[in-house]
C-alpha cells in the first residue's frame, strides 16, 4: 500500500469567489474556489435547478464518469435523462463541498499567503453551514434565486437540512435522505477511529505528508474500512460474504493462519480501503468528518429542531432505509416530527432493504419511483411546466 | 412495523365514503387525513377543492404508493404522531373508518380537535341490525361484510355504535355540527331525525365535530 499513488491534482470546472467567506470558526477565507458540474438546461425563468449535495467522500461528478477513478457518476442511477432526477427536465448542479479535495478549496489547496504551501492541517475547521454558504454563493453566481429542489443523502442530507433552515425561501423542495439532524456519539466515535488511524500512520508527518511525496495510505485505508462497515448492514455482509474463505482453501493448517486475507470479507474491506486512498486526501477526510461531527442543527435553534423550520413553505421528503444503522429511520422520523411541529409540509417514507446506509446509492426501485413521484408532485405545485 | 404487516380495515365502499367526507370540507382549507391509505382523499381535495391536504398512514406500502404519486403523506401512527402537530394547524382533521382500530380513540379524538378546528370522523356502526342479529341468534361474534375478520385477528379493537359515539361526544363536550348514517350501499341514509333507526340500519356513521 505504500506505493499507492497519491491523489493527483487535475483541472475541475470551478468558480473562484474573491469577496471572502466568513467561516463559523471565525476565520475568513479571503478567496475560495467552488468546483461544480451541471447537467441539463436551466430554463429561462431559472426555476428548474436541482442542487445535489454529496456525502462524506462524494464529489461533484454526480452523473458522469469521474475523471479520477474513471467510474460512472456516484448517483448515475438517480440523476440523468429519464432518471428520477430527470436532466431532460431539471438543471442539476453537483458541487464539491468546501473542505473537499476535488477542486473546491480545502486542505490540499495552496494557501494565499504567497508561501506556495498547501493548507494541510492549518486549514480552518469548516461546518456543514459553511459548506452550504459556499454553495449559496455558487447558486447566486449562476443567477438562480430559488432552487426547485435540494437533494442529498447522508452528509448530503445534512446540507439539505441546513439549506432549508438557512435559506428557506431559496428551496422549494428539500429531500434529505438517509440522514440525521445531528451526529450521535456513535457517529462521532466511528469517525474518531478513522481519524486516529490516519494520525497513527508513520507517513502522516503531522499532516504535511505531501512534502516527501508520501501519503498516510494505511491510515486512510483503515479509516475507510472502518467507515465502510457502517455503510453496510449485518444482513448484507452475511449475504455477500458470510464466513466464506478466500480462495476456498481446504488445507486446514492454512485455514487456521493467524494473519493474511483469510475471510472474503477481509479481502473486500482491504480492497475498499486501497482504492479509496487513490481518490481521497487524508486531510480532507479529517476536515469533512469533523464537519459532520460538529453538525447539530437543533443546537443552532435553541435546542428545538422545529425552530429551524418554523414558517417554512418548503415541501420536504424524508426518506430512510430499514437496515441503515448509521442514520437509522428513527432519526428521519424525529426530523419529520420536528417538521410537523413547525407546521411544514412533509412526506416521510422508510424503504425496506437489507443494504444498509449505502442503499441510497444503490438500485432501490421503490426509492427511485418515490423520488420521481415526489419531484413530479412538487413540480406541479411549483408551476413548473414539463 | 416491519415485524408484521398492519392489518387494515377495508371499507365496503371506500370511494363513496370519501365522496361523502369530501362534501363536508370547504374549498381551500387545510386538511390532515389520518389513515389516508393511498391518498385518494387528499388527491381529491387538492385537485377538486384546492385544499392544502396532507396525510398520515401506518402502512408503509400505502405511504410509498401515495408519495410516488406526488402526494404529501408521511408514515405515522394516529396514536403516536398527532401529538407533534401544533394547535389549530388544520381546518379539518379527517379520520375515515379508522377510529375503531386505534389504541386510544378518546385521546385520538382529543388530539384531532386540538390540532384541527373541525374533526370529520367516520366509523362502521356496530349497532347495525345484522351484527345485533348474529350475536343474538348464534351467540358468536358477528361476521359480516363489514366486520369480516375473526375476533382474534381483527384490527378493530374498539368497535362502537352510532349511539355510543353520540354519548362520547357529549361526555367530551364536542359539538356535533352535522352527522349522517350511511346505508349498506354507501348512500346517505334517510334516518337523520331518528338516531335509533340510524343506529339500527346505518352501516356507518359520519360526524363533523368541533370544540364547544
Amino acid at each position: 500500500m505504500d506505493q499507492t499513488p497519491a491523489l493527483t491534482d487535475i483541472a475541475h470546472t470551478s468558480v473562484t469567489f474573491d469577496d471572502g467567506i466568513v467561516l463559523d470558526c471565525g476565520v475568513t477565507l479571503p478567496s475560495h474556489t467552488v468546483a461544480f458540474r451541471t447537467y441539463g438546461t436551466l430554463n429561462s425563468e431559472r426555476s428548474n435547478a436541482v442542487l445535489v449535495c454529496h456525502a462524506l467522500t462524494g464529489d461533484q461528478y454526480v452523473a458522469e464518469e469521474s475523471p479520477v477513478t474513471g467510474k460512472p457518476g456516484w448517483w448515475d442511477q438517480v440523476v440523468g435523462p429519464g432518471r428520477p432526477v430527470d436532466t431532460n427536465r431539471f438543471f442539476v448542479i453537483g458541487v464539491n463541498v468546501l473542505g473537499g479535495c476535488m477542486g473546491s478549496t480545502g486542505a490540499r489547496s495552496i494557501k494565499e499567503d504567497g508561501s506556495g504551501e498547501r493548507w494541510g492541517t492549518d486549514f480552518p475547521p469548516v461546518t456543514i453551514r459553511d459548506m452550504v454558504r459556499a454553495q449559496k454563493q455558487l447558486i447566486d453566481h449562476l443567477g438562480i434565486k430559488r432552487l426547485f429542489a435540494a437533494i442529498g443523502g447522508s452528509m448530503g442530507g445534512m446540507q439539505v437540512l441546513q439549506w432549508a433552515a438557512t435559506y428557506p425561501d431559496a428551496v422549494f423542495a428539500a429531500l434529505p435522505i438517509a440522514t440525521a439532524a445531528y451526529h450521535s456519539a456513535q457517529n462521532i466515535a466511528f469517525n474518531e477511529v478513522g481519524r486516529q488511524a490516519i494520525f497513527a500512520d508513520p507517513n502522516w508527518h503531522n499532516g504535511q505528508y505531501w512534502r516527501d511525496g508520501s501519503i498516510p495510505a494505511r491510515g486512510l485505508a483503515v479509516a475507510r474500512m472502518c467507515a465502510h462497515i457502517t455503510y453496510l448492514s449485518e444482513e448484507a455482509l452475511t449475504r455477500k460474504f458470510g464466513r466464506r474463505l478466500q480462495g476456498a482453501r481446504k488445507d486446514s493448517a492454512e485455514v487456521l493462519a493467524l494473519f493474511g486475507e483469510m475471510f472474503e470479507v477481509e479481502s473486500y474491506l482491504r480492497h475498499q480501503g486501497s482504492i479509496f486512498v487513490q481518490r481521497f486526501d487524508a486531510n480532507a477526510y479529517l476536515t469533512i468528518t469533523r464537519a459532520c461531527d460538529y453538525f447539530d442543527l437543533a443546537a443552532d435553534y435553541g435546542g428545538d429542531l422545529a425552530n429551524a423550520f418554523r414558517g417554512s413553505k418548503t415541501r420536504f421528503l424524508l426518506a430512510s432505509f430499514s437496515s441503515d444503522w448509521l442514520y437509522p429511520t428513527a432519526e428521519s422520523r424525529s426530523i419529520a416530527r420536528a417538521l410537523n411541529r413547525a407546521g411544514a409540509n412533509v412526506s416521510f417514507v422508510e424503504f425496506p432493504t437489507d443494504k444498509g446506509h449505502d442503499a441510497f446509492l444503490l438500485d432501490e426501485p421503490d426509492f427511485h419511483r418515490t423520488l420521481a413521484g415526489f419531484l413530479r408532485g412538487c413540480a406541479m405545485h411549483a408551476g413548473l411546466t414539463a | 412495523m416491519s415485524t408484521h404487516d398492519p392489518v387494515r380495515f377495508v371499507a365496503k365502499n371506500m370511494r363513496l365514503d370519501l365522496e361523502l367526507i369530501a362534501r363536508t370540507i370547504a374549498p381551500g382549507s387545510r386538511v390532515l387525513d389520518i389513515g389516508c391509505g393511498d391518498g385518494a382523499l387528499i388527491d381529491k381535495l387538492f385537485t377538486e377543492k384546492g385544499c392544502d391536504a396532507r396525510g398520515i398512514e401506518i402502512d408503509m406500502a400505502e405511504v410509498t404508493h401515495a408519495v410516488a404519486h406526488g402526494l404529501p403523506v408521511m408514515h405515522g401512527d394516529a396514536d403516536l404522531d398527532l401529538a407533534h402537530y401544533p394547535d389549530a394547524a388544520f381546518d379539518y382533521v379527517v379520520l375515515s373508518r379508522t377510529l375503531q382500530a386505534v389504541e386510544q380513540p378518546r385521546a385520538v379524538l382529543r388530539q384531532m380537535l386540538r390540532i384541527g378546528t373541525r374533526a370529520v370522523v367516520s366509523f362502521p356502526n356496530f349497532g347495525h341490525w345484522l351484527v345485533r342479529w348474529q350475536l343474538l341468534w348464534t351467540g358468536r361474534m358477528p361476521m359480516t361484510a363489514t366486520w369480516s375478520r375473526p375476533w382474534h385477528e381483527t384490527p378493530n379493537i374498539h368497535p362502537c355504535t352510532i349511539r355510543d359515539f353520540f354519548d362520547l361526544c357529549e361526555t367530551e363536550g364536542y359539538v356535533v355540527e352535522t352527522w349522517l348514517a350511511v346505508d349498506d350501499a354507501g348512500q346517505r341514509g334517510p334516518w337523520r331525525r331518528f338516531r335509533r333507526l340510524a343506529n339500527l340500519f346505518g352501516e356507518q356513521g359520519l360526524f363533523v365535530l368541533r370544540r364547544a
